[in-house]
């Protein structure tokens, strides 16, 4: 499926918990409250703002995941960031 | 088991500051990402695809029930619960926070464990057969050599910035339990001619990318000569590994590379220069002060109690399983040395829970002299129960789930975090282990099966040993979809060998269906008391690709 857009995903510093840059700039957990850039233009600028956000130690290691719309929800395109955005698959009697 | 001298207690105290110091500076900003990750790293602190991971050393994979107590106590405080024991006897803690880690090693540290050297390209924790000094087959009891291998190891100044890690096993019985051809050195206990006991040394054993099982290289190597042997080797490595590929920078490419002989050579000549250099010299008294530790514990003068635990095996059949599966003999009279599996059907293999800690940390006190190990195959051993004291063992531990009759059985899986946590990884690894785990629950029909290993790897780097599994299943990703390759005939033990790749990949849904294919085709085949790994030697890989592959393969509809 053709993605819908591009989010920026990243680990959180402090404590490495996976956030989406939002379009305030700060940095959200739910992906449905992250920016979502429509062209490439936008996802660049996204990218930007994540890299002085690293360069602030804010994050670490942000980078562009390709979106795709699924009944309604964001889900990334691709299986490693689809389990990044979500958590791990196993163990999900011992969320924190 | 070893205690920290004042010497150990300042060292890990002095890094437990230090890296709180480091961490302070990596939040105010005065250190950047590039400049503070070998600095974590150092501290066995990962970042993971959804948090930071910590590693933990278990020296050799002894614990005491004081130490699993208080990683019970991190796991609730500063996880979420639960730890991974992993196939180097270590235990890992996925969701730890990068400004709560210094807390937690200092929580460690008031129990005499570091994380220094989990990661890194230095010499890692050193590990042994998780029977060491309870094994009847045993020679020598591994420990204190690697006892030693370790403080020489710490903080090296020479071995800090190696072309790349650096594994080390030690088994001082016949059968090994502990891999000892997979790593860069292994070392086997053994006598010469003369029945003098000293170590075979094999190199450039390894996993991953490029797979080999080492090569003997001496032997027989005197006790005393240990040190500046291993000083040699390393020195051979440090100045001629590969540093320019880290896919080629184990010391396997090193020594495949020139030569088993050619290696033993340069190993040779350098040692003949350092070999009676004073520093390498250990005193006997410190030998001995180190092998003080690891003396025989306070057993009671007991006979053997075979007959007794006969009587409550043949009264109830599950027990009677249970001892078939788990239990080994003790060389002691009256003692027995009992596996606890972590392999519990739809469990991640080597996942414990704090509260599943904290029961087996009091068992421990109660059935087994306050120490348990951890193998290379992510199960707990008690290494001192009372044969008679078995039956209430079983049963305390059904209580908590430990006590699944599979160890050796092909429930009893090895798989490494895989694409749940681990961020090199292409797939997952812990629900296929999941899967296969439910799909084959019939106790009676694992032990009619018998011993066949499956190790499942995430990816190429092969942590979860997927090369010397009797089956090993790796993960591949294919199109944004994960598939699985398997191989046939690999082993880990003293008849080490890589597996054959069996054919295309499949997909996760496959694979309990593959395997049952695989275990049907074995059943039809085998020979008297052949093991799986006996019927495969002898007929090779055709009859198994045609039960997989063949005009009518068992398939069910791939899943995403």
């Amino acid at each position: 499926m053709d993605p819908t857009g591009q989010m920026v995903l990243a680990n959180r510093l402090a404590d490495g918990q996976v956030v989406f840059l939002a379009t305030d700039g700060s940095w959200v957990e739910d992906i449905a409250r992250g920016a979502l850039a429509r062209d490439a233009v936008a996802a660049q600028r996204l990218l930007a703002d994540a890299q002085l956000a690293e360069s602030r130690n804010v994050v670490v290691e942000p980078y562009l995941i390709d979106i795709r719309d699924a009944a309604g929800r964001r889900q990334p395109v691709a299986f490693r960031e689809a389990i990044r955005a979500a958590g791990p698959t196993v163990r999900t009697d011992l969320e924190g | 088991m070893y205690r920290y001298d004042e010497f150990d207690h300042t060292l890990v105290a002095e890094r437990v500051a230090t890296f709180r110091r480091q961490v302070a500076r990596r939040l105010s900003g005065d250190l950047s990402e590039d400049q503070f990750k070998p600095l974590r790293l150092m501290n066995g602190l990962y970042l993971q695809l959804h948090a930071y991971m910590l590693r933990v050393n278990i020296p050799y994979g002894c614990l005491s029930s004081r130490q699993l107590r208080q990683l019970a106590f991190i796991a609730r405080r500063y996880d979420r619960n639960f730890g991974h024991f992993t196939t180097r006897q270590n235990i890992q803690y996925n969701w730890i926070k990068l400004d709560e880690t210094p807390d937690v090693l200092a929580a460690l540290a008031a129990v005499e464990m570091n994380a220094m050297q989990s990661s890194g390209n230095c010499v890692r924790n050193i590990t042994a057969d998780q029977f060491a000094g309870r094994a009847q087959d045993e020679i020598e009891d591994p420990r204190p050599w690697c006892e030693l291998i370790r403080q020489w190891s710490i903080l090296h100044p020479e071995f800090s910035y190696l072309p790349r890690k650096f594994k080390i096993a030690v088994s001082g019985a016949p059968q090994d339990r502990a891999a000892v051809k997979l790593h860069d050195v292994g070392l086997y206990l053994r006598p010469n001619g003369a029945g003098v006991i000293g170590f075979e040394v094999i190199v450039g054993g390894g996993q991953g990318r490029l797979p080999y099982v080492g090569h003997t290289i001496r032997e027989w190597l005197a006790k005393e000569d240990l040190l500046s042997y291993l000083e040699a080797i390393l020195r051979i490595y440090n100045l001629g590994g590969r540093r320019d590929n880290p896919q080629k920078a184990r010391i396997k490419v090193q020594v495949n590379a020139l030569g088993a002989e050619e290696f033993r050579r340069l190993v040779d000549e350098e040692w003949e220069q350092i070999r009676f250099t004073p520093q390498l010299t250990v005193p006997r008294a410190e030998i001995e002060r180190i092998t003080a530790y690891f003396a025989d514990p306070a057993w009671e003068q007991l006979t053997d109690a075979s007959a007794t635990v006969a009587r409550q095996r043949s009264a109830d059949p599950a027990f009677d399983v249970w001892n078939r599966a788990n239990v080994v003999a003790h060389r002691r009279p009256g003692y027995a040395i009992v596996n606890l599996s972590l392999k519990a059907p739809g469990i991640a293999p080597g996942d414990l829970t704090a509260d599943q800690m904290d029961k087996v940390a009091e068992l421990t006190d109660r059935f087994s002299l306050g120490e348990l190990r951890v193998s290379h195959r992510q199960n707990l051993v008690f290494p001192d129960v009372q044969q008679v004291d078995l039956q209430a063992l079983w049963q305390a531990l059904q209580g908590v789930s430990l006590a699944t009759p599979n160890i050796g059985t092909l429930t009893d899986i090895i798989a490494c975090p895989g694409l749940d946590f681990c961020a090199l990884a292409n797939a997952r690894a812990i629900p296929v282990a999941q899967d296969i785990g439910r799909h084959f629950t019939d106790v009676a029909a694992l032990q009619d099966i018998g011993e066949l290993t499956i190790n499942i790897s995430g990816c190429m780097n092969a942590c979860g040993h997927h090369h010397v599994g009797h089956i090993g299943i790796l993960g591949v990703e294919k199109n944004g979809l994960e598939f699985y390759q398997l191989t046939l005939g690999g082993s880990s033990g003293e008849d080490a060998s890589l597996g054959d790749r069996l054919g295309r990949s499949i997909s996760a849904a496959e694979v309990p269906v593959a395997i049952e294919a695989i275990v049907t085709r074995y059943k039809a085949l085998r020979e008297g008391e052949e093991r799986f790994l006996d019927t495969y030697r002898r007929v090779g890989l055709e009859p198994f690709k045609e039960a997989v592959y063949g005009q009518n393969p068992p398939r069910r509809q791939a899943v995403a």
